[in-house]
């Protein structure tokens, strides 16, 4: 995966003398400060980071901490004060227009929180504004503006006008129309903002969808850490313009990066931010054929575990508590008994995506939750005190060891 | 004891020697010239009325008026122009329509392009502004002067002291117009990598239609009211009528001419409101417009509500 967008040190800072500003933000004084002395606004200061092609990039901050200055940076609707924004390595900070409107043309579409449909156009003619502005034919303009408006469900509207359409749909045109050029990047500005909490939760859904096909680069502007968590591989998030932390979901709930960000994520719902993966240990086997009882009591002994899963070969025939396998072990005397006799064939299971929240259930069984890969392989165990220690862990001192661990895990495939 | 004591400005000789020893002589085939353009156009429209039968115009401008004044305006447009040709004013008022028709068409052709630009520009608007502030505040006697100084006596140099007192609103508002256009929009447009150009002809100009429709209906009045006074330098129609009737102390042919006037412009002013009007609508389909117009206690088509 390589950098699709890289912004350097970008500076926007809003007023007729933005220099003697900058000078002052170099010497640490503060937005207000600043503005009370010059009359200038920071906008955003100091921003870099990278967003990788196919990912989903939020960026999320209150209001008027520059989220949308910055998304606007990157398709030149706003210029930078100083610094550079890469995108495929063509400045958009520096570029003539006429380069300026070629990236706008074949790159970059935007997705506006107001949807910003043309309310004398119909829904096609909406959907297929940036390819008429490109030239291309009407005919293909049309066909492709309806493709795209299948992809979003409403192509049976193509021939209405905006304002017959509610805001859910009039969004989904929004992102129809940024569709229909087929751009690498979609810049969406609180695209979901302005609707209401159920066709929001549906539209973010019908996005995280269409992305799995699509495998756009995004970047995400919200203000709704819920949205910022769900959506985002990667999550930045924005203070005064300023960008204080920049990492994964994960990351920041576990390990926010100043008391700011931790004020933020204390009321998060932990359980839809973790995964089966981040609370997942290494699992230690038996065989089925080969163990007994008392092997199992000696391997969760040493391991210090309550249960044990028992492998058929390479699939997972079980699991053998250590209050049956002990009891079994000792009622037996001498004589081995097969591990068969006490095996628990039905036993909980996850994913490597499972959230937290739906693992609360068969936690509550009191059996480790068997980790399994798309062939139903084992490859982790989750004890039910780690759900509910991730579950309730304090942010302030999170607990990352398994944490660190799933990273690796996760991060291997890719590196 | 008062300034003139000490100093005596000659702002009148000045004025003669700028415009009569400097001005028309310097520029007169200039202004010669500028007149070509709107005699051509005038005299075309003038002709066309003249051979058009009445009947013929009468039914046109009623069916205009069904298209966008409502019924009511259909049945006073068809009585009071029966009534003018029964006073016998019905070539004065063509030539009066001609007249007006020929100014709001200049006054387009500048007005438009001139309030894009102001639009675009700051600067030209910071200039623009104060200009047009003049050009509708003096009165129009004033003018008159210089007009048929530079320009002679008739129907040409009457149209020009018209265009110039009607220019203002529709600059004025084609300005307002584009400039009150949504910035999101704009925004989107430009996000999608659209030129100037395209900006201006797919979304600024479509969504400022409706203002610069109203613009020109100000126009067409502010024409409309230059009737009369420009029939003092020469040109004829109405004006002429009402002029004739005023110096003779004839208060009967001054009042014909005068409700001749009054008549034609009711009827111009409602189907241009109609016409801005239409573009509000637009979001209704053709098929229920004319469902609500045929049925008029029907209840308005819902999304018409909510374009509105
Ligand atoms: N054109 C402008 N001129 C002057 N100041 C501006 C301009 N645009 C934005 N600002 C200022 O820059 C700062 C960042 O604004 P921005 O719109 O990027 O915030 P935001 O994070 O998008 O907020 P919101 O959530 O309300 O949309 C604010 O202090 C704002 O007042
Ligand atoms: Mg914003």
């Amino acid at each position: 995966m390589t950098s699709k967008i890289s912004v350097k040190n970008v500076f926007k800072i809003f007023g007729d003398k933005p220099g003697h500003a900058l000078d002052m933000l170099k010497s640490g004084q503060s937005k207000n400060d600043i503005f009370e002395a010059t009359g200038q606004t920071i906008g955003v200061q100091n921003a870099a980071f990278d967003v990788k092609e196919g990912q989903i990039f939020v960026v999320m901050g209150l209001s008027g901490s520059g989220k949308s200055t910055l998304v606007r940076m990157l398709n030149g609707l706003i210029r930078p004060t100083s610094g550079e924004i890469l995108i495929d390595g063509d400045d958009i900070a520096s570029c003539s227009p006429a380069k300026l409107r070629e990236i706008r043309r074949q790159k970059i579409a935007m997705v506006f929180q107001h949807f910003a449909l043309f309310p004398h156009r119909t829904i096609a003619e909406n959907a297929a504004y940036g390819l008429k502005v490109k030239g291309v034919s009407s005919d293909e303009r049309r066909e492709r503006a309806l493709l795209a408006l299948e992809q979003v469900g409403l192509s049976s509207w193509a021939d209405s006008l905006p304002a017959d359409l509610s805001g859910g749909m009039q969004q989904r045109v929004g992102l129809a129309r940024a569709l229909a050029t087929d751009p690498h990047v979609l810049l969406m500005d609180e695209p979901f903002g302005a609707l209401d909490p159920l066709i929001r939760k549906e539209m973010q859904e019908e996005l995280l969808v269409l992305q799995r096909t699509l495998k756009k680069t995004i970047v995400f502007i919200t203000h709704d850490l819920n949205e910022a968590l769900m959506l985002g591989d990667r999550i930045a998030i924005m203070k005064d313009g300023e960008i204080v932390q920049v990492g994964s979901a994960q990351d920041i709930v576990s390990q926010p990066a100043n008391d700011y960000v931790a004020a933020f994520v204390a009321d998060i719902d932990r359980g839809r931010v973790f995964t089966a993966a981040t609370v997942a240990i290494e699992p230690s086997t038996l065989q089925l054929a080969d163990d007994t009882a008392g092997d199992a009591v000696r391997t969760m002994e040493e391991e210090n575990r309550s249960a044990v899963y028992v492998l058929d070969g390479e699939d997972i025939a079980g699991v053998v508590t250590y209050q049956q396998a002990a009891a079994a072990d000792r009622d037996s005397g001498t004589s081995d008994v097969p591990i068969a006799d006490v095996l628990i064939t039905d036993f909980p299971t996850a994913d490597r995506d499972t959230q937290l929240a739906d693992l609360y259930a068969p936690a509550s069984s009191g059996l480790p939750i068997a980790m399994t890969d798309a062939d139903n392989r084992l490859i982790g165990v989750i004890e039910p005190e780690a759900v509910f220690a991730q579950l309730s862990a304090d942010p302030a001192t999170p607990d990352t060891e398994p944490q660190v661990e799933a990273d690796q895990r996760e991060l291997a495939p890719t590196a | 004891m008062s300034p003139s004591d000490f100093l005596i400005i000659p702002f009148d000789d000045w004025v003669n020697f700028l415009v009569r020893d400097w001005l028309v002589p310097n520029f007169r085939p200039i202004f010669r010239a500028m007149q070509v353009p709107i005699s051509m156009v005038l005299k075309g429209l003038d002709d066309f009325f003249a051979f058009v039968p009445m009947v013929v115009t009468t039914l046109v401008f009623a069916l205009l008026a069904f298209k966008y004044a409502g019924r009511g305006m259909v049945i006073f447009t068809i009585l009071g122009f029966a009534f003018i040709d029964m006073i016998g004013l019905w070539p004065e008022t063509m030539t009066t329509l001609s007249m007006i028709l020929t100014s709001v068409l200049f006054c387009t052709i500048i007005g438009v392009p001139v309030g894009i630009l102001a639009a675009r520009s700051d600067l030209t608007w910071k200039i623009a502004r104060p200009v047009l502030d003049i050009m509708q505040t003096i009165p129009s006697f004033v003018y008159l002067v210089p007009i048929v100084m530079l320009f002679g006596v008739g129907m040409a140099p009457g149209i020009i002291a018209t265009i110039i007192f009607a220019l203002s609103p529709i600059i004025r508002l084609t300005n307002l117009g584009i400039r009150n256009v949504r910035t999101d929009l704009i925004e989107a447009s430009t996000a999608f990598g659209s030129t100037p150009m395209q900006m201006l002809f797919e979304l600024q100009l479509p969504l400022a239609m409706r203002t610069i429709l109203a613009g020109l209906n100000q126009t067409l009045m502010l024409a409309l009211s230059m009737v009369v006074i420009t029939a003092l330098i020469g040109a004829g129609g109405l004006g002429l009528t009402v002029n004739t009737g005023l110096g003779r102390l004839d208060v009967g042919g001054a009042t014909a001419g005068g409700v001749g006037i009054i008549i034609l412009a009711i009827v111009l002013d409602r189907i241009t409101q109609g016409l801005g009007e239409q573009k509000k609508v637009e979001t209704t389909s053709l098929r229920q417009t004319l469902i609500s117009l045929f049925k008029p206690g029907a209840p308005a088509p819902a999304h018409a509500g909510k374009a509105a």
